[in-house]
């Protein structure tokens, strides 16, 4: 059944800032729709951003919402949440605000196990200012300050954020827009840290620079390469060398930090009345 | 011979680091500086220089890495922007504490909040205090002539302390202008080869660099680093006459323009200097005596010079592209009122606040300015001692 929009949306801020082609509108849509499936009241939701292309997801949408600094989204999210344990706080981020200058809060949100919800867009590259290597662009690919390819490995950001400690993770591209939706649905309801990966077309730079095509090859191209969970757990390591991995990863059932705080806070007071 | 080329602020000073071919860069991308980095990691991966390049994950690991390399003895420069400048900020002061000849690009811009990327000095001008030198240029040749001179000021043993060379965000670093780079050879000639003093690679000679300096001594250290700001007056003179006999371009502390015989003056900063140029000829044409102080260097603040490029003139207003919500007036302001405080009957003097945010500054404005301070002069009356140039409310 299709999930009206539209009311979720600030429409006298179109035209988005987007480039045509980009994939930031389907990962929104994708999100914008598990919302809708949970009819969540707006008024309930928190959405927070940091810098970059993804970051600026918010500034559209008609809920609550937070544009911070480049890296910090989960840092005001934590302060959000600890402040507001019933709202549901959903991080709206890209892979340079993750992975490289936020990545120190993404692991401890994670840690702390915070009733977070988190969508990374990982477009890899540094869209917003023409496309520098991030910590997610894969090795070998080229970018602006990689003119002859990256040098460097990229970050596998689903096996960090389960490692640290996540409740959820999930990973799935702008080829799989139902399946997106239906894991940030499924990330919305866990009780604790939750993460879904959104692979994501930057056709202006990482597509124009990498050869790939127009953006809808560059989605044909992660249809093709992805190998989903199950079927990964039997191929080895070098059949899995430049296939995007999708599916829902961990599931985990540690408890929530409100809610453990609620708990420290119960037995002060407890203690205090004595 | 120079050679005359057309190029964007970012790309001018993009060339003044290749030439300078550092031993180490490290950056993190911000608009509206990327593209000196851009530029520069091509020339990286060009062959065209020698430097360790290193793409960090912030702004913090930035400073931190080129303070590293600094340690180790590397000639080291880093770039950035507004809030870049601002997440650097501990580092900062400890590449000025430490000592260390780093010299940084700053593209002007707003520091959020609100979020905005478009030219004020409200970045720079907060870092005033961290112990850098700061070197403000009028257009992309003197971006890229302070970018050059910058080496030898940071690294003069009577100075060592780090430098920042701004440029207006958008204004300057994007758009195209004609001027004149020198050749490979001279700028290398001019900034010599750096010897560093106490470096950690020495390792025949260990040091410990910027260990625990408690009530013991850090009073000390930290007098010594004011009086080396005290020594980057003269240095940066020196500097800037050798570079004068290079280039034939000439700089000083500041520019006067046609400031001898004015009795009404502006005191201004960065690319708007141009602007009030236009407005002065203008005015000058219709036998107004205007003139204009453009400040170059506004760290270490050349107070005594420019009580006394100033102390003829009746009325002065100072522009500011920065608040610095004292509840007095811009920082520039307040320093230049300062130096003032001991010249007998000097100017009156009143403070503009323009440009915040990018907010766009024509000759037309700078006019206003000029028939404000003209009023001042003929009655010795100052009716608004701030005012907020081109505000829409």
């Amino acid at each position: 059944m299709a999930v009206p929009v539209d009311n979720y949306l600030r429409n006298q801020f179109m035209p988005h800032m987007w480039c045509p082609g980009c994939g930031h509108g389907i990962v929104l849509g994708a999100v914008l729709r598990a919302i809708g499936r949970l009819d969540l009241p707006k008024d309930e939701v928190c959405i927070v951003s940091g810098i970059g292309c993804a970051s600026r997801a918010p500034g559209y949408l008609d809920f609550n919402t937070v544009h911070t600094t480049h890296g910090r989204a989960l840092a005001f999210a934590t302060g959000i949440k600890l402040a507001r344990p019933d709202l549901h706080v959903i991080v709206l981020t890209g892979d340079g605000d993750a992975s490289a200058i936020g990545g120190n809060h993404l692991i401890h949100a994670a840690r702390r196990n915070m009733g977070i919800t988190t969508v990374m867009f990982n477009n890899s590259i540094y869209g917003m200012t023409n496309g520098q290597y991030s910590p997610m662009t894969p090795k070998g690919r080229y970018a602006s300050t990689a003119p002859y390819g990256n040098v460097e490995r990229n970050f596998d950001m689903c096996e960090l954020v389960k490692a640290a400690g996540g409740n959820y993770v999930a990973r799935a591209t702008t080829a799989h827009a139902r399946q997106l939706s239906n894991y940030v649905e499924h990330a919305i309801q866990t009780q604790g840290f939750a993460f879904v990966e959104a692979v994501t077309q930057c056709p202006t730079y990482f597509g124009r620079r990498n050869k790939m095509g127009t953006p809808v090859d560059m989605i044909e191209w992660f249809r093709k390469n992805s190998v989903n969970a199950a079927a990964a757990a039997k191929l080895g390591p070098e059949e899995l060398d430049g296939k995007i991995v999708v599916g829902e990863f961990y599931r985990g059932d540690a408890p929530e930090y409100t809610q453990v705080y609620e708990e420290v806070i119960k037995r002060a007071k407890e203690a205090a009345a004595r | 011979m120079s050679i005359r080329v057309g190029k964007t602020g970012n790309e001018a000073v993009a060339e003044a680091m290749r030439q300078i071919n550092p031993d180490v860069v490290a950056a993190y991308p911000i608009t509206p500086q990327t593209e000196i980095v851009q530029i520069f990691s091509s020339f990286v991966a060009n062959g065209k220089v020698d430097t360790e390049f290193v793409t960090v994950e912030s702004e913090h690991s930035a400073m931190s890495a080129t303070v590293g390399a600094a340690s180790a003895g590397a000639r080291s420069m880093t770039a950035t922007s507004a809030n870049g400048l601002a997440f650097m900020w501990e580092i900062v002061y400890i590449a000025a504490g430490m000592r260390l000849p780093i010299v940084m690009p700053v593209v002007n811009r707003a520091l959020s909040g609100p979020l905005n990327i478009h030219c004020d000095h409200s970045d720079t001008m907060g870092a005033r205090d961290s112990g850098w030198i700061q070197l403000f240029s009028e257009n992309a040749q003197e971006a890229y002539d302070n970018a050059v001179q910058a080496p030898r000021i940071a690294e003069n043993p009577d100075v060592k302390l780090p430098v920042m060379v701004t440029m207006d965000g958008f204004i300057i670093s994007h758009a195209m202008e004609v001027m004149e780079i020198l050749e490979d050879e001279k700028v290398r000639e001019f900034i010599g080869k750096y010897v560093p003093e106490n470096p950690l690679l020495d390792v025949d000679n260990p040091v410990t660099l910027g260990p625990v300096d408690l009530q013991d001594w850090n009073f000390e250290h930290k007098r010594q680093q004011a009086e080396a700001m005290r020594n980057a007056k003269p240095v940066i003179l020196d500097v800037a006459s050798e570079y004068a006999k290079l280039t034939g371009r000439k700089y000083g502390l500041f520019e006067e323009y046609k400031l001898d015989d004015a009795d009404i003056a502006i005191v201004v900063l960065g690319s708007t200097a141009g602007t009030a140029k236009v407005a002065v000829n203008a005015l000058r044409a219709k036998g107004v005596r205007a003139g204009m102080l453009k400040m170059r260097v506004f760290r270490p603040f050349p107070a005594e010079e420019i009580a006394d490029a100033l102390k003829h003139v009746k009325a002065v207003a100072v522009m500011d592209r920065s608040d610095s919500f004292n509840a007095v007036g811009g920082p520039v302001f307040v320093d230049v009122r300062s130096a003032l405080y001991d010249v007998d009957n000097g100017p009156k003097i009143v403070n503009y606040i323009y440009g915040i945010g990018g907010r766009d500054v024509t000759p037309d404005h700078v006019k206003t300015v000029y028939a404000d301070l003209a009023k001042i002069a003929e009655t010795g009356q100052v009716e608004n001692p701030l005012t907020y140039l081109g505000i829409r409310e």
